[in-house]
């Protein structure tokens, strides 16, 4: 089979200005992968499906990965002019300190599609996309279109995560119910306290379930 | 909407939404007489192996639409073993498919040892393909028990495919201490070692299953019911059958010389001569006549891996399973499981805990062509047809 590289020269020589980036995966695995701008996603994984060589008929998983906001701490040498008294003068004087700054690199949601050949019998190519960030409303485009192995699959991202895949024919929550408003994967998730009282031994819970029963003015019998 | 070009993005008012490419086969309209009926088969429809839901339109007799609605098992298994250690999950792992513990557990074991680099000695080898083959031999008897329960063979097919299965979990109820609940395979080998005396039991049990794939096939094989029933019934093409993810036997019932075993080769299964079945009228039968095939070249590997099975540890003895940190990266790691392609996708972040912890579960995806295999056939077809799917509903769910 072609190396990432390989591929990643063969797309651009087929999709022009598909921006193909080649993300390195550092484990013993080996598995690389190839982040595609999702502007020209869908033409990629057209080209991939078709191309003879390539033959990337079949899409084996597609799952979501969420990357919050992270908070990187550095520490910077900084010179400063400080006012000091220095032998009864005041004078000007410059000294260097370290500093900590923190700065804070957006997070994203990513969705991660692993391809193999049924035709030619090699796998997997990695693809990987990434929203621009990571609230409530992002959006990639859908690769369904292509690989009908993508139909439930997006519809689990979208369930779990909240990606928004454009172009799915049918994007509904597939494993939990229409009514419910949150995305259970992302890492910041917080379990809702809303629930019904259980006889559990979980005293934290049942507390919980009691503050919010409290705080919405219905009885204060568990149970009710 | 969409940021797309035009001539690229799907109009979203085709209500079930087929573009081009999806090689879906025509809607069915209805003929106009008569009312169109909406039937909710499930969520705890003796058919459905468990609880799931189709939301199925009927003309007539004729299915023109089904829906399938996923969820009621759902306990999000994927967020709870981002929360806890490599190991701590390899018990739930069992509770996916829980008819086949073992092969969950080996394609676990896989993906965390293509992510750490650990080696798994020859012994614990041929020990996983041993108890993996067992495992697809009492699923595939067990599904083969539960299509011919469902044309209305209300218990004698069920119950030979459930004694021979007994014996089979009578094996790993000696050798793991459960009969489904199995927890036994580790990072880098097996659990416990065998003792000779287990092995020499599972030579025996393995010389009796080719008498009970006879059985099977003189019962039912020509039997003229189930030829009725199932010839012709629920065709799926192969190019729909690659392109929409369907693995396992029912992809080689369409006719697809893609057997994970062959193509990857993991483990040691080069070792071993064996055939891969293929259908070539991709309906029912060729679905239940593929699972019983297999079930003969289970056998044989079974028979060559008994013989040639070398002594020394099950386990690495440099293998650390316990609190280990996996270097930062990520690696998929897939079997073929007897229903299909089972696939674990890992990342690591250097913790002690996956960052991502994803099952590619094969009984879900196969689900994606119900309703194209459904469409024009009769009401009672499609639990026919459902059930030549083999899903266990632990894994669709997760």
């Amino acid at each position: 089979m072609k190396t990432v590289e390989e591929i990643k020269a063969a797309i651009e020589a087929a999709v022009p200005g598909a921006g193909v980036e080649i993300v390195p995966n550092p484990s013993v695995s080996g598995q690389h992968s190839l982040r595609l701008d999702p502007a020209t996603a869908r033409a990629v994984g057209k080209f991939l499906h078709d191309d003879t060589e390539l033959a990337l008929d079949f899409l084996s998983n597609v799952t979501g990965v969420d990357w919050p906001d992270k908070e990187i701490a550095e520490k910077v040498k900084v010179t400063r002019t400080v006012t000091k008294t220095v032998d009864g003068v005041e004078q000007s004087v410059e000294e260097t300190v370290d500093e900590t700054r923190k700065r804070v690199e957006p997070g994203c949601l990513e969705a991660v599609y692993h391809l193999y050949s049924v035709t030619r019998k090699h796998g997997p190519v990695v693809l990987r996309m990434r929203t621009v960030n990571r609230t409530g409303q992002v959006s990639l485009p859908s690769l369904t279109p292509v690989w009908r192995s993508a139909e439930f699959q997006e519809r689990e991202v979208f369930d779990l995560f909240g990606i928004v895949f454009e172009g799915h024919p049918d994007l509904r929550r597939l494993l939990m119910w229409d009514a419910f408003t949150d995305h259970p994967m992302r890492r910041d998730y917080v379990e809702p306290d809303d629930f019904d009282y259980e006889p559990t031994a979980h005293d934290e819970v049942l507390a919980r379930a009691q503050a919010h029963k409290d705080a919405a003015g219905q009885g204060t019998e568990a149970g009710q | 909407m969409s940021n797309l070009p035009v001539d690229e993005a799907i109009d979203p008012l085709t209500v079930t939404g087929r573009p081009d490419g999806w090689n879906r086969p025509p809607l069915i309209e209805p003929d106009g007489e008569g009312e169109l009926l909406e039937v909710a088969m499930g969520p705890h429809h003796p058919s459905t192996h468990g609880v799931f839901r189709m939301d199925v339109a009927l003309d007539g007799e004729r299915v023109i639409r089904l829906k399938p609605v996923f969820g009621y098992l759902h306990r999000n298994h994927e967020k709870i073993a981002e929360g806890i250690s490599y190991l701590a999950s390899m018990p739930y792992t069992d509770r996916l498919d829980y008819i086949c513990p073992l092969t969950n557990n080996w394609a676990y074991a896989l993906a965390v040892e293509k992510l750490t680099g650990q080696e798994v000695p020859e012994r614990a080898e041929y020990l996983r393909v041993i108890l993996g083959e067992l495992t697809r031999f009492q699923n595939h008897a067990s599904s083969i028990g539960f299509l011919i329960q469902e044309m209305g063979a209300s218990g004698t097919p069920l119950m030979y495919a459930f004694r021979e299965r007994e014996k089979i979990l009578d094996l790993f109820e000696e050798l793991t201490g459960a009969r489904m609940m199995c927890n036994y395979m580790r990072f880098g080998g097996c659990r416990v070692d065998p003792t000779a005396a287990w092995l020499d039991k599972t030579r025996k049990v393995v010389a009796g299953l080719y008498g009970f794939t006879e059985e099977v096939d003189r019962l039912l094989s020509g039997n003229e019911i189930l030829m009725a029933r199932t010839q012709g019934v629920g065709i799926l093409r192969p190019e729909l059958a690659v392109n929409a993810g369907v693995t396992g036997p029912m992809l080689r019932a369409s006719g697809v010389n893609y057997d994970i075993r062959k193509v990857d080769g993991y483990s040691i299964y080069n070792r071993f001569s064996f055939k891969v079945p293929l259908g070539d009228h991709w309906d029912v039968y060729d679905r239940y006549m593929i699972r019983l095939l297999e079930m003969r070249e289970s056998i044989k590997i079974l028979e060559q891996a008994l013989k040639d099975i070398p002594g020394g540890p099950v386990m690495d003895p440099k293998a650390k399973i316990r609190g280990f940190r996996p270097k930062p990266g990520e690696a998929y790691g897939r079997i073929e499981a007897p229903k299909g392609e089972l696939g674990f996708y890992l990342i690591s972040d250097g913790g002690p805990n996956p960052y991502r912890y994803r099952v590619r579960p094969p009984s879900l995806i196969n689900l994606t062509v119900l309703e194209d295999m459904a469409l024009g056939a009769n009401m009672a077809d499609v639990v026919l047809i459902f059930g030549s799917v083999d899903i266990v509903l632990g894994e669709v769910d997760r």
